[in-house]
């Protein structure tokens, strides 16, 4: 996948766990709990979203690397999904 | 006969209006069906029969607001309907068959073949004005979701669904408000906390979440959960309901755990019987019922069984939270975020991972004593966290 899909990937899936949010204003830099009030429950269904639509496992050690929407793109284009 | 009431959903509801009639006059039920939908201030709740037998008559119109106990619909009891068949089976050999009488309007139109839609889906599209019947589901099964409802809107009734959103958010803060304020004002709370070293939990959780798949790992809200539960068999009276003027010990233990919604507001539905679930079969639980509290889908039954709150904030930050019990319940659990504080271990100041645990609790039932025991219980618990 190239990082334009990753990116959408990505977005489509927070837009489907945070359903109110306006991901048009989101900043990529920002952690997405402080931009779109996750909390844990929301997170594990994220990482559990990745899982199934890009057949990747992130281990709990990299939750943090998945902090924001560039850093999430980040990691997911070096594990090459 | 029995009459299928409107059902109180905890303290803080009055009244609640039926949205729809899932069953119509004639069709059979099994006690913990679901048979209306009615959406309350907490938000629309599958209501579930607790009577098993066929349905007599509907008593109220979808869209009536009824106060709680106003009785909705006639269920003809199991022990009746046999009887009343067998009755029929004599008669009809000896005697024509009667003419089946016109059914009512009511009846007619439930007779109708049900539209697939979530309950959060059809209160949406009633509020906007949708015709369900032009919305396209895609959901399991075709199930109309509220996402589809809000894909079918047009842009126009963006406002009106705002000012409804923003009007179910005050009255929610309404009820939540008159339901703390009568527990802070009939219940003479006591509050107890201490603090809790969570490396073994910590660490228990980290090497169980490395050998799982990553829709099996375990959140540690639910090691929280569990420790809470198995206390309560210690401290049972906590695991109580305040009714008529005195304590009801509760056999079941049902763990209520506030869950934040994404619009505003709070919910607490229950756990059922979360000392005897798995922490695998919790997490499965819990986070079926974090996902059917937000999209609104929550039975009547979780919102009425809890008989204990565990509210955790952590997450946000907060170090201490000091809970209002949720009448008729008797003791409300608070923990805050897991951080690492200095902690004194074998006369040497370390760093360690503690969290803030905190009861509520009501001093009619219960006294600081009997509280301690119980904080003291989770603390022991959590430090043996692969015998939860």
């Amino acid at each position: 996948m190239t990082k334009e899909e990753i990116r959408s990937t990505v977005l489509r899936i927070l837009g489907e766990i945070a359903p109110e949010a306006d991901l048009s204003n989101l900043k990529p830099e920002v952690s997405f709990r402080d931009q779109l009030d996750i909390d844990s429950m929301d997170f594990l269904n994220f990482v559990i979203a990745l899982n199934e639509e890009l057949h990747v496992s992130i281990p709990e050690s990299d939750y943090a690397k998945l902090s924001s929407l560039d850093s999430s793109v980040e990691l997911l284009t070096s594990v090459n999904v | 006969m029995a009459e299928f009431v409107m059902p109180t959903l905890g303290a803080d509801m009055t009244a609640g209006t039926l949205l729809g009639w899932m069953k119509k006059p004639g069709d059979e039920v099994k006690r913990g069906d679901i048979i209306a939908e009615v959406d309350t201030d907490k938000g629309v709740i599958e209501v579930e029969v607790f009577t098993s037998g066929v349905v007599e008559k509907l008593l109220v119109e979808p869209g009536a607001e009824v106060p709680v106990g106003t009785a909705l619909a006639i269920i003809r009891e199991e022990q009746e309907e046999r009887g009343r068949k067998m009755v029929e089976t004599t008669a009809a050999q000896t005697e024509p068959v009667a003419p089946i009488p016109p059914v009512s309007p009511i009846v007619r139109e439930l007779a109708t073949p049900r539209l697939r839609a979530s309950p959060a889906a059809k209160k949406l599209a009633a509020e906007m004005g949708i015709d369900l019947e032009t919305v396209t589901g895609t959901g399991p099964g075709g199930r109309i979701q509220r996402e589809d409802v809000e894909r079918a809107a047009p842009s126009k009734t963006a406002t009106p669904e705002l000012s409804g959103q923003a009007e179910r958010i005050a009255r929610m803060r309404r009820t939540i408000g008159a339901a703390m304020a009568r527990s802070k004002r009939e219940i003479p709370h006591y509050y107890l906390s201490t603090t809790i070293d969570m490396a073994a939990a910590v660490n228990w959780l980290t090497q169980e979440n490395l050998k799982r798949t990553v829709v099996d790992r375990l959140l540690y809200g639910v090691l929280l959960i569990k420790a809470v539960a198995r206390a309560l068999i210690e401290v049972p009276e906590l695991n109580s309901i305040w009714k008529d003027d005195a304590p009801i010990p509760c056999t079941d233990i049902n763990i209520g755990v506030a869950i934040s919604l994404r619009q505003g507001g709070l919910v607490a539905p229950a756990l059922g019987n979360a000392d005897r679930q798995s922490l695998d079969e919790l997490m499965k639980s819990f986070r079926d019922l974090v996902k059917r509290a937000r999209a609104g889908s929550l039975r009547s039954s979780e919102l009425s069984d809890s008989t204990i709150t565990v509210t955790s904030l952590g997450e946000l930050g907060v170090e201490t939270v000091y809970g209002i019990i949720y009448p008729p319940q008797v003791a409300l659990v608070g923990f805050g975020k897991v951080a690492e504080r200095p902690w004194c271990v074998n006369g040497q100041i370390v760093s360690r991972p503690t969290l803030i645990a905190t009861l509520s609790a009501d001093h009619r039932v219960s006294d600081g004593h009997r509280g301690g025991l119980f904080l003291s219980a989770i603390d022991r618990l959590l430090q043996e966290p692969a015998k939860l």
